[in-house]
């Protein structure tokens, strides 16, 4: 039995992760229709900086955390406004661009810090565990899901409680109906790409916390599964992308533990509902 | 250019600066001339229908109004300013509404959310985060007003779930909010019950009674020549004529066109 409440909960914790990763590709792809694979370029690149923080002032500070949500705004918005915009309309150029930048960003980092990865020092209080039921579930999952649970409740008030919301979801819906009404919808695009770095950036911290290094490659290692997500759940659904973050990390996590075969069941499982239901759990149908 | 045969009934009511004044505008694709070299004035307060046979390029000329399409050639005056190179927005800011021949609503947004998205945009403070859209504020108010307006109650329906003729009427409430000098309705009957067809023209001529100029391109005829101040009839992407109802039925050239033997 605390096996399995183990595996569930890191499920979740690692479901969180991929949600944080997948709300804001979801977001994007939603409103701008750019598949942004520049995205775990993002998290690695919030991951450092919050671990270069952290590893200079000391670990018992929430700088580190900070600045990592920073850089990954900071970083998201200056890609759409630099990169993106200047392709407005023109997908596949977007899509080559983020892919571009995605490699660039990888081979720097690995210029920087090298292509192994970090062992980093955590908080104590994050490695410790708590027990649940018999398990033992190391602190630094239960503050991935705290976190992701946050970001998605924030998210989904800013979406349907504030003006700006109401204008990403028409835009969502239909950008040359918003853009008929006057509304100028590239300050949208910034906005959404800015809240997917500040997840991202979220998402970078807490992943780094979680399996305890930092990595070149560790954003493009979970942007994969967060693809993967946001497909299930259907392109542009926060709430398609939260279910199947959870669907996808709990089915991988039990597989991979009893079975070992995490990411083969999860790329058929992708297939599956590319079959039955093109446009995913909670996505719409295309027109 | 084309040569609208028009009468001195086929002038724009009114003095001063017209709503729109399109000089000279030709559209061409390729090889393809869509709209050949229209010229056409709209006054101020003005209801101006554009009739044709299918294909005659009444939509096209829409779209370059707003912008959707780059002209080719010509001018494209909205309130006697220039605005040929102007984008989408910014000619929707200036004063330009329009609907489309598909229902332009957004399907998973509320009734009361696409009215009063509008209004928000118009009266500023669009751009606020933070700020929450509240029951008494200014653009929700708005929203309810212009909803009782056309006659639409059902404020938390989804627009998809509307029937086509309340996806209409919930259009003109969203042009309501925008407040537009000069409103393009683009077939604002297609698909609608002739059961709700009476219904919507007053709300159309309503519409037009807050001081908007108003064109209307539209199959129904009988709709149009009872709604309209002047009727442009269209024919292969040039303007044939530009009269009064009345005088549009006598045009020899006008029924031609619709005969189907213009060229004769």
């Amino acid at each position: 039995m605390s096996t399995f409440i183990l595996l569930l909960i890191t499920g979740l914790g690692l479901g969180a992760l991929y949600f944080l990763v997948a709300s804001g590709l979801s977001l994007i792809y939603g409103l701008m229709g750019v598949l942004n694979f520049a995205h775990g370029s993002f998290l690695t690149l919030s991951a450092f900086a919050g671990w270069e923080v952290g590893r200079r002032i000391g670990l018992d500070t929430l700088t580190g955390f900070l600045v990592a949500i920073l850089v990954g705004a900071i970083v998201a918005a200056l890609t759409e406004f630099l990169l993106i915009r200047p392709l407005y309309e023109r997908h596949i150029e977007q899509v080559l661009v983020t892919v571009g930048l995605s490699l660039a960003t990888v081979a720097l980092f690995e210029g920087i810090w090298g292509p192994d990865p970090i062992n980093i020092q955590r908080m104590p209080w994050l490695i410790e565990t708590t027990t649940i039921a018999g398990a033992p579930v190391p602190n630094s999952v239960f503050i991935a899901i705290g976190a992701a649970v946050l970001v998605l409740i924030g998210l989904l008030v800013f979406l349907r409680k504030t003006r700006y919301g109401l204008i990403i979801r028409a835009g969502v819906e239909n950008r040359s109906m918003v853009t008929a009404l006057g509304i100028d919808v590239r300050r949208a695009f910034t906005l959404v790409f800015t809240i997917g770095g500040i997840a991202a950036g979220i998402g970078g911290v807490l992943a780094s916390n979680y399996f305890g290094y930092v990595s070149p490659l560790m954003g493009g290692s979970l942007l994969i599964f967060a693809f993967i997500v946001t497909v299930i759940g259907g392109l542009g659904s926060l709430a398609g992308a939260a279910v199947a973050s959870i669907l996808v990390a709990v089915l991988q996590q039990f597989t991979n533990y009893y079975w070992g075969y995490g990411d083969l069941i999860v790329v058929l499982l992708l297939a599956v509902v590319l079959l039955v239901r093109p446009q995913g759990l909670l996505g719409r149908k295309a027109a | 250019m084309s040569e609208a045969t028009t009468t001195s009934a086929g002038a724009p009511q009114g003095s001063g600066t017209p709503a729109i004044e399109l000089r000279d505008l030709s559209w061409q694709v390729g090889g393809a001339k869509i709209v050949r070299g229209v010229n056409l004035s709209v006054a101020d307060g003005e209801i101006v229908g554009v009739i044709g046979p299918n294909g005659a390029g009444k939509t096209s000329l829409f779209n370059l109004i707003s912008g959707i399409n780059t002209v080719t050639s010509g001018t494209v005056l909205l309130r006697g300013q220039d605005v040929t190179r102007y984008p989408i927005a910014k000619r929707s800011r200036m004063g330009l509404g329009r609907t489309f021949q598909t229902s332009s609503v957004f399907p998973h947004l509320s009734v009361l959310e696409n009215v009063r998205l509008a209004a928000q945009q118009r009266l500023g403070g669009n751009l606020s985060v933070l700020q929450f859209p509240r029951r008494d504020d200014e653009a929700t108010t708005e929203a309810y007003g212009h909803l009782a307006t056309v006659r639409l109650a059902k404020y938390r329906t989804l627009a998809g779930n509307l029937s086509h003729g309340d996806k209409r009427k919930l259009e003109i409430a969203v042009l309501l909010a925008q407040h537009p000098a000069l409103i393009l309705l683009d077939e604002p009957m297609a698909g609608v019950s002739s059961h709700d067809v009476p219904d919507l023209t007053e709300v159309i001529r309503g519409l037009h009674a807050t001081g908007s100029s108003v064109m209307i391109v539209e199959h129904h005829l009988d709709v149009v020549l009872g709604l309209v101040d002047r009727v442009a009839v269209m024919h292969h992407g040039e303007m044939i004529a530009v009269d009064t109802p009345e005088g549009i039925m006598k045009n020899e050239a006008v029924q031609s066109a619709y005969l189907g033997d213009i060229a004769s």
